[in-house]
């Protein structure tokens, strides 16, 4: 069993998190989270409710910061970061969100076009172009004149991953990216996921509960458990399980 | 005078057996609920922090305002216009409620003829900007707290974040410059409303000519303020106005920032937002009076 921490040292970690704890209130999430995440692979997190997979994935991002511990990212440690070194870092990267979390006053396009137009000197025929070439990319390329209030919850779903990708990110988090979608709709934005990773060199997180999705995208897999990384395999061991406690999570007998 | 009323009272307390215990008691009763209510005292203490800090931010990126002319043109349209008829129809009523109230007592006197100075003033200087600015937290605030807070609620607060996208730019900027504009011109309205309202008042119930209303209502609002070159009661109010405009907007905005917790945090935020609007432009009201007729 491949035990995750600082041992396993690597020249190109992207993603670096040591004994990360993080506790709301009185209940405590993470206790004790390390894991590293080379350049260019998928890692995939799974585990109960509550166990603090989208609290890993946000501090990922710098959106929650860790009671104790630290979070790398490309070497920088986010918490010494300032605002402007955070905000460009996180440039180089891209979130998405369980519910899409689409601004409902935009129109899909606006949405899509927001990242660009605030941080890049793109033209407007440039934007344009890169909107529509995302749209397609998660398959709903007429949706650009609708306002997220129009769309359902499946095409909010790939619009917020278009809109993660809209900047050519180097890192891509998502959390829950089959939710909500239909297998067919899964499987393909499973297909990109992968194809993300083979041919960009994207480097990626992924928290879902779908196994045929962890089994398609993720080149190994985390399992939390009580705020801990326990167990960490390849994926397609991950799946063949030995400990009780994840033959228990995945039913296997 | 006073004396003869007061002192029947203290001779009433002095005759309260256990005076000294129960007074003990209640000063300790208080100091327990100060100190039982000190975490919540911590907490608005912070809450009035963040709300400063977010108001200056706020004019920080004042500069942005080309950039977002946009969303402040959109807020200006759904904050002003989509209001119009609410200030139109309180405005009056308020008014009228003025006249009244004033006439039925200057007519004791036969000063019926001063009903217009009254509700002029009384309209320009406090009545137009506060009836303005809670009509302004009970619609636009409100509305922009629960706008906030559901983005809040669900993760579009942290998108925005993701993305680089500076939210006090691209959100509370457009918003309060938009009340800070309008709050001053739906107080022009709301005066001019309310003083038609107290003329119809004034004519039909109280005998009093349109003629002589108006020129009266006219002549009050000429004073002429020893700093600004312009009717002192008229740019007194349209200031206060603007003030109470940004107030309403930066803590409503802050309200819905906070908020946490889906639909249960959002209508928290809300009621809040209206809440800590009105009673922060109560007490701004007593200060730029003051400040603006104390010499």
């Amino acid at each position: 069993m491949n035990q995750p921490g600082p041992g396993m040292e690597s020249d190109d970690i992207l993603i670096r998190m040591i004994d990360v704890h993080k506790a709301f209130g009185k209940t405590k999430i993470l206790r004790g989270l390390s894991l590293e995440l080379e350049r260019g692979k998928t890692l995939g997190l799974m585990g109960g409710s509550g166990t603090g997979k989208s609290v890993t994935l946000r501090h990922v991002i710098g959106l929650i910061t860790p009671d104790a511990g630290v979070v790398e990212v490309d070497g920088n440690d986010l918490a010494k970061l300032s605002k402007k070194e955070l905000s460009a870092l996180r440039r180089r990267m891209g979130y998405v969100f369980q519910e899409g979390a689409l601004i409902n006053w935009l129109t899909v396009a606006e949405n899509l076009a927001l990242p660009l137009q605030e941080n890049t000197n793109l033209s407007k025929a440039e934007i344009d172009d890169k909107v529509q070439e995302k749209l397609e990319l998660v398959h709903v390329p007429d949706a650009g004149a609708k306002f997220p209030t129009e769309i359902s919850g499946g095409m909010k779903k790939r619009v917020g991953l278009a809109r993660a990708l809209i900047t050519d990110p180097e890192i891509v988090l998502y959390d829950e990216p089959n939710a909500g979608l239909d297998p067919q709709i899964a499987a393909s934005i499973n297909d990109l996921i992968r194809e993300l990773s083979d041919k960009l060199e994207v480097t990626a997180m992924v928290v879902e509960h779908r196994i045929e999705c962890l089994k398609r995208v993720a080149d190994e897999v985390i399992f939390l458990f009580e705020g801990k990384a326990l167990i960490r395999e390849t994926t397609a061991d991950f799946f063949q399980p030995t400990h009780p406690r994840l033959k228990a999570f995945l039913g296997v007998p | 005078m006073m004396q003869d009323s007061v002192m029947p009272f203290a001779n009433a307390l002095s005759e309260v057996p256990f005076l000294g215990e129960l007074l003990i008691l209640a000063f300790a009763a208080g100091v327990g609920y100060v100190l039982w209510q000190l975490r919540s005292f911590q907490d608005s203490l912070a809450e009035f922090g963040f709300r400063i800090e977010l108001a200056v931010q706020v004019f920080a990126r004042v500069h942005h305002i080309t950039k977002r002319r946009r969303w402040v043109l959109s807020q200006l349209y759904g904050s002003g216009i989509q209001n119009m008829h609410v200030v139109l129809l309180v405005g009056l009523f308020i008014g009228m409620i003025f006249a009244l109230q004033t006439g039925i007592e200057l007519a004791r006197f036969g000063q019926q003829d001063q009903i217009g100075v009254i509700v002029a003033t009384g309209m320009a200087r406090e009545m137009g900007p506060f009836i303005t600015a809670v009509i302004l937290a009970a619609t636009v605030g409100s509305a922009l707290a629960a706008e906030l807070g559901t983005m809040s609620v669900s993760d579009e607060l942290s998108a925005l974040d993701v993305m680089s996208v500076d939210a006090i730019s691209f959100l509370v900027m457009p918003r309060v410059i938009a009340l800070m504009v309008i709050a001053p011109l739906l107080t022009v309205v709301c005066d001019t409303v309310a003083i038609f309202g107290g003329g119809f008042v004034a004519r039909s119930q109280l005998h009093v000519g349109w003629s002589l209303y108006f020129d009266s209502a006219i002549q009050a609002l000429q004073t002429y303020g020893a700093v600004i070159p312009l009717p002192k009661d008229v740019y007194a109010g349209l200031f206060k106005a603007f003030i109470f405009g940004g107030i309403v907007a930066v803590i409503s905005c802050s309200c819905g920032l906070k908020a946490r917790g889906g639909a249960l945090g959002v209508g928290r935020a809300t009621s809040r937002a209206v809440r800590d609007s009105i009673i922060a432009v109560i007490i701004a009201n007593y200060f730029l009076t003051w400040f603006i007729y104390q010499s």
